[in-house]
């Protein structure tokens, strides 16, 4: 599904990132963790194809497509989507505007996804304007469930998010990532960054990666990953010599 | 139906499109009144409502002798040389719109100015809500689409009785070479409440007005908006003046201005004279094209307990927002397009819903020619 080599990314004159490889296959989901600052956002944002920074080096394929250079909603049509841990507030643009827009086909599908992620008194508000952070989140999952992408970016999705609606975050993006649907069947894949690993809960991921520093310091099991790093810190990473 | 309606679907379908775009409804479907004057000439006028009365300014003026003390009363002759020309007319034209007490409309009173074959058209209006009455007017101008150049001069006074609610509703549709100078004033009794809302998002040689509006009696509401697109060639310079004369009173000017290559200056002026006050300026302007944006806010308080502010910001559209919107499958100028609609959608508390709906048609039109 996607397959990331020998990336480079500079922002401004520095380099953020180094030396990324990265291959996700069709129906797996992927964690990504590391300390703040480390790289991960601009990982998803040179996937996503941002202007803001700079791919120097290397390729990223997607469906077997090279998609480096390739405009954001281009990337967007073939079936990447991203749930942003900071999205801009756009004043005057209604979310519910913004869905009718986007949702095509499945414009009459709009409605129940509101519901079920408690967001329909949410459709005359401007978007993100004064909403709360779990709001934000519930709002950016609402956008995915319109959008329905099949390699779904997740930027700390349970980030600022009460506990009761981490169940239903978690549920609407094991809904997205199809993790009712038997793992051979399975289409939709997923990159989840994370701190806390609480989403993990209802994802079932199947790798996890380290970034420090812009390189990835480790990859394996995310569960044991999240444990190392919750009981020694990632300065157990940087002291890792495995990579 | 009154059959003099078919005056209007005498036009040709071009100029019927350009009518319809600023609200004018020739059929009359969800009106409950309607004026229409062609050049200097009046076509037809009708009211469907027992409570309310439409008619040319001469026939009103010959049939009240006390309407005279209304008119040239708060927009004085003598004001500027557009002004001086209108009063100087000896056959005066346009329309004058009573209300009478406790009367209602649910729909609009449309009113349709139309510049044909004069250089200039003058109007001059008067419109007149008696104690708790509530009147929604829709005015339609605009030139035919032959018409190359002239100019359109509007007086219009309003007088918003005790406890009474008017809309005015003004969609502009003239042409390249076509200036405008409306003047307008409006005087806002006890407890009434006076919305006025203007958009012009078609070409214009030149539009200038600073529409006054006193608020005579306490806790009068006055709310202005306007919703303006200036395209190159087009100079627009618009202001509000709100007079908080009145304990309690209150007014709002909201400004939601592009350019895509145009002049807009954006003026406005309230001042806060008496005690219990409120008034509040917002103008927000986009440049997409090079161009000038000028917001000339202005507040003038006079005693303790008056509370004024204003905001203005002038700039550009986001990337991020732009690209937020394209990460969700948009390409570029789709995403432009829809965050330039979500800056002019100005949702109009207490307009009709029939109203708002003609705004947001007039800039859908526009957002479907690309700005
Ligand atoms: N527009 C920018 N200008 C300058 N530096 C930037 C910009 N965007 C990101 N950076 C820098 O790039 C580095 C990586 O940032 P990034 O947002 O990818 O971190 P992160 O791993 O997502 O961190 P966090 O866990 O805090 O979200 C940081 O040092 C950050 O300050
Ligand atoms: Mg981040």
């Amino acid at each position: 599904m996607l397959e990331i080599e020998d990336l480079h990314v500079k922002i401004g004159d520095r380099e953020v990132l180094h030396d990324i490889d990265l291959t996700i296959r069709e129906g797996e989901t992927h964690v990504l963790m590391g300390p703040n600052g480390s790289g991960k956002t601009t990982l998803l944002r040179a996937i996503m194809g941002f202007s803001g920074l700079e791919v120097t080096k290397g390729t990223i394929r997607f469906k077997g497509k090279d998609i480096t250079g390739m405009p954001i909603h281009e990337r967007a049509k073939m079936g990447i989507g991203m749930l942003f841990q900071r999205p801009p507030t756009v004043s005057g643009l209604k979310l519910g505007k913004l869905l009718a827009v986007t949702s095509g086909d499945r414009a009459g599908m709009v409605s129940e996804y509101a519901r079920f992620l408690h967001m329909d008194g949410f459709m005359d508000r401007a978007i993100n304007l004064g909403f709360s952070g779990g709001e934000i989140k519930r709002s950016e999952v609402l956008q995915l469930m319109v959008q329905q992408p099949d390699f779904v970016m997740l930027d700390e999705p349970e980030s600022g998010v009460d506990l009761e609606n981490i169940t239903l975050i978690g549920n609407a993006i094991a809904r997205l990532l199809e993790k009712d649907v038997h793992i051979v069947n399975r289409k939709k894949s997923g990159l989840v960054i994370t701190h806390t690993g609480y989403i993990l809960d209802y994802l079932d991921a199947d790798f996890g990666h380290v970034m420090c520093d812009g390189v990835f310091r480790c990859h394996g099991n995310p569960r044991e990953i999240l444990k190392v790093i919750k009981t020694s810190g990632y300065k157990e990473c940087l002291a890792c010599q495995k990579i | 139906m009154p059959e003099d309606l078919g005056k209007m679907s005498e036009l040709s379908p071009e100029d019927r499109e350009k009518l319809t775009l600023t609200g004018l409804e020739v059929e009359m479907k969800n009106r409950e009144g309607s004026f229409f004057q062609v050049d200097q000439e009046i076509r037809q006028w009708t009211s469907l409502n027992e409570g309310i009365e439409v008619l040319p300014i001469h026939e009103a003026l010959r049939k009240y002798d006390w309407l005279s003390a209304y008119s040239w009363n708060l927009v004085k002759g003598d004001k500027d040389q557009y002004t001086k020309y209108v009063a100087d007319q000896p056959e005066p034209r346009g329309f004058v719109i009573i209300a009478r007490k406790g009367s209602k409309t649910i729909y609009p009173l449309q009113a349709c100015l139309f510049l044909a074959r004069s250089p200039v058209q003058h109007v001059h209006n008067i419109i007149i809500a008696e104690e708790g009455a509530e009147l929604h007017i829709i005015s339609g101008c605009a030139s035919a689409s032959y018409t190359k150049t002239g100019s359109h001069i509007g007086v219009t006074e309003f007088y918003v009785g005790k406890g009474a609610r008017v809309t005015s509703t003004m969609i502009h549709n003239w042409g390249e070479e076509i200036s405008v100078f409306p003047r307008s004033a409006a005087r806002v009794e006890e407890d009434g409440v006076f919305i006025s809302n203007y958009v012009c998002m078609q070409p214009v040689r030149k539009v200038q007005m600073a529409p006054f509006v006193e608020l005579a009696g306490r806790n009068a509401v006055a709310l202005f908006s306007s919703i303006v697109v200036c395209t190159p060639g087009s100079n627009m310079d618009l202001g509000s003046v709100a007079r908080l004369t009145a304990e309690g009173s209150s007014a709002e000017l909201v400004t939601r201005a592009i350019t895509t290559g145009g002049t807009i200056i954006s003026r406005g002026m309230i001042e806060g004279v008496s005690r219990h006050t409120k008034g509040h300026i917002e103008c927000r302007g986009l440049i997409l094209r090079d161009g000038v944006i000028h917001a000339i806010p202005e507040i003038k308080g006079n005693v303790v307990d008056t509370e004024l502010s204003h905001e203005a910001a002038v700039g550009k559209i986001a990337r991020d927002e732009i690209e937020y919107l394209m990460s969700r499958g948009l390409d570029e100028d789709v995403a432009t397009a829809t965050i330039i609609r979500g800056f002019l959608d100005v949702k109009i508390a207490g307009l009709p819903n029939a109203l708002q709906a003609q705004i947001d048609a007039a800039i859908d039109a526009a957002e479907r020619s690309g700005f």
